[in-house]
Formats: C-alpha cells, sequence, structure tokens
C-alpha cells in the first residue's frame, strides 16, 4: 500500500517537474544570447574567462554581471563592486516575498535551493503561474533550464569572443521583453485592477526615467516604481478579490 | 586572480542573501490581507518596470524594439504560447534588421 503511494508521488513529482522544464524553456532561450554576450564582453575587457564563467555559476543575475565587469575592467574596488552588485539585486527582495506567498511548506533546505533561481525572468513565471500552490518540484524545474542555459551561454561567449554575428544577437535582446509581454498581457487583459496598475507603473517608471531633478540607478527604479504602483493599488481595491 | 574570486563570492553573497531571505522567512507565514493584496499587484508593477523604458534600448533601433515589443502583445492577446509569442518577436525584429542591412 504505502510503495504504490510511493510510486505515484514520484511520477507525479516527475510530471510537475516536467512541466516546469517546459514553462522554464522561453527563459532559457532568452538567456543564451545575453550570456555569450556576457562572455564575449567580459574577453573584450580582458578578465579572464575562468572568473567571467565562475562569476555566472555562483551570482547567476544578468544586469550586476555586466556592471561588475565593467568596473573591475575600470579598476574600481572589490568593495564598491560588491556594494553596487547589492543595490542593483535588491529588488529580488520584493520578488522573493511575492513568490513565497506562492510555496506550500516546504522544508528550509529545498528553500534555501530554490531561491538561487529567483531572476527577474522566473519570478514573472512563477508569481503569475495559473497553479494556485506551487510545488517544489514545478519551481525546480523552471529554474534549471534557464540556469543552464546562462552558464553554458557564458562559457561559449568566453570561447567564441566577438565572432557571433551581431544582427543575430542584436535580434535574440528582444526575446525577454517579448518574454515579459507575453506574460503580462493576458494578465491585464483579465483584471482592470492590474490595467490601473500597469499604467501606473508605466506613468512612474516614464517619470523616474525622464525628470531633469533626479538620475536614479535602474536597480532603483525598478524598486521603487513596483512598491509603489503595488501599494497604491492595494489601497485603491480594498474591495476585490485577491485572485482578481 | 585572488581579489577576482573575493569580488566573485562577495556579490555571489549579497545577491543570494535577498533572494533567499523572503522565500525562507514568509513561505510558511500568512500575510495580513493588505500586505496580499500588495503581493497580488507586485507581478504587473515589477514586470511594467522591467519591460519600461528598458525595450526601447534592446535593439539597434527603438523602432525594431518597438516592433518586437507590439508582435508580442498582438500575440499574447491572442492566447498564443509563450514560446511562440518569444519566437515571433525576434524574428520580426530579425527580419527588420535583414531588412535594413540589404
Amino acid at each position: 500500500m504505502e510503495k504504490t503511494t510511493r510510486v505515484k508521488d514520484k511520477s507525479l513529482s516527475k510530471e510537475r517537474f516536467l512541466a516546469g522544464l517546459k514553462a522554464g524553456l522561453p527563459v532559457a532561450i532568452g538567456y543564451v544570447p545575453i550570456a555569450v554576450a556576457f562572455g564575449v564582453i567580459a574577453r573584450t575587457l580582458e578578465i579572464p574567462a575562468v572568473i567571467a564563467i565562475l562569476m555566472s555559476v555562483f551570482v547567476f543575475a544578468g544586469a550586476s554581471q555586466f556592471v561588475a565587469i565593467e568596473l573591475i575592467a575600470a579598476g574600481i574596488g572589490g568593495v564598491s563592486i560588491i556594494l553596487t552588485t547589492f543595490f542593483v539585486n535588491l529588488r529580488h527582495l520584493l520578488m522573493s516575498a511575492t513568490v513565497a506567498e506562492k510555496l506550500p511548506a516546504l522544508p528550509t533546505r529545498w528553500l534555501a535551493l530554490l531561491s538561487f533561481g529567483i531572476t527577474d525572468e522566473s519570478f514573472s513565471l512563477l508569481a503569475t503561474s495559473k497553479i494556485k500552490t506551487l510545488s517544489a518540484f514545478y519551481v525546480l524545474g523552471v529554474i534549471l533550464l534557464p540556469y543552464l542555459a546562462w552558464t553554458s551561454g557564458t562559457v561559449l561567449g568566453v570561447l567564441i569572443g566577438g565572432q557571433m554575428p551581431s544582427i543575430l544577437e542584436s535580434s535574440m535582446e528582444i526575446a525577454l521583453y517579448a518574454m515579459f509581454l507575453g506574460i503580462i498581457v493576458p494578465e491585464v487583459k483579465k483584471s482592470n485592477p492590474k490595467l490601473i496598475v500597469v499604467s501606473l507603473a508605466l506613468f512612474l517608471s516614464s517619470l523616474l526615467t525622464w525628470n531633469p531633478f533626479l538620475v536614479l540607478a535602474e536597480g532603483w527604479r525598478i524598486i521603487l516604481v513596483t512598491a509603489i504602483s503595488a501599494f497604491i493599488a492595494a489601497k485603491l481595491f480594498a474591495g476585490d478579490d485577491v485572485n482578481a | 586572480m585572488l581579489e577576482y574570486l573575493v569580488i566573485i563570492l562577495g556579490m555571489a553573497g549579497v545577491t543570494y542573501l535577498p533572494r533567499m531571505m523572503p522565500l525562507v522567512f514568509l513561505a510558511n507565514i500568512e500575510l495580513p490581507p493588505f500586505w496580499k493584496r500588495f503581493m497580488n499587484y507586485v507581478p504587473p508593477a515589477a514586470l511594467t518596470a522591467l519591460i519600461f523604458p528598458g525595450i526601447l534600448s534592446a535593439t539597434d533601433s527603438a523602432l525594431f524594439a518597438l516592433a518586437g515589443g507590439l508582435t508580442a502583445m498582438i500575440l499574447a492577446y491572442q492566447k498564443f504560447s509563450l514560446l511562440a509569442v518569444v519566437i515571433f518577436s525576434i524574428l520580426v525584429v530579425f527580419i527588420l534588421q535583414l531588412g535594413v542591412q540589404l
């Protein structure tokens, strides 16, 4: 009796894992050209190949890695680079908290492992997923292919070093934006409050980008726009169903 | 070389902590209704901030990027799969850039 339940559990885990892999595929496709570009630029800046690869393996955060190699090449000190990385990636705090809401009670070591894979893109998929409570195996599936794409893309980049046709690379840089749009359009289509949140965020993001008074780093702009828009909406739509 | 390794470890640490702490400490906690609503509105708000205005400088020309973005929006509205949305948008930008080069 117990044995059959366990076998059933195992096949269910496998099924969820495979569903996660499938969901993560568009993210992985979007990561490849960016990772290759990272590897190529690292070589152009004369960063050792192994350092570029290790950065992708251990940090796994696109924008901050590009910033870091520029700063290293410019001879900026380690403390400044680490501090900059912290501020650029602080936005994950909000994203991770949102994903946490959709996870079941899991052992801490599982949560600690899965959290390494929280990026702008995996967050977008997980936080808007139709599945109400995400299983650990599904999340593992979602984050695995993008991680492999990111690390192997970096290896490819340091190996080819500037050999990739620029027209292909430039075309593929639309991929992640297309993915974000592909996620947000259906969300907005079915919910008016969310359409208002998007309009509000669009306005704030433009305001913080194009104003004569204040120059904000991208990481701070994303944090401020997200927090302010979500806060106003939560105040405004107090009567709404949470799943609207 | 050692200095590079120290920088990577530092970067890894400060990137991992904001990812790990909310997941580990919030996953098993039930939030008050207001903060549940707040979390419900984080994805559309964050996605908007991630898309705009970054998309304008995604490709060599802002016009091509807009064409790619518009393709993605139309296909997503027509309920195409995420994979199809991504591949067709890349294709549109690629063809436009190829057209300019020829």
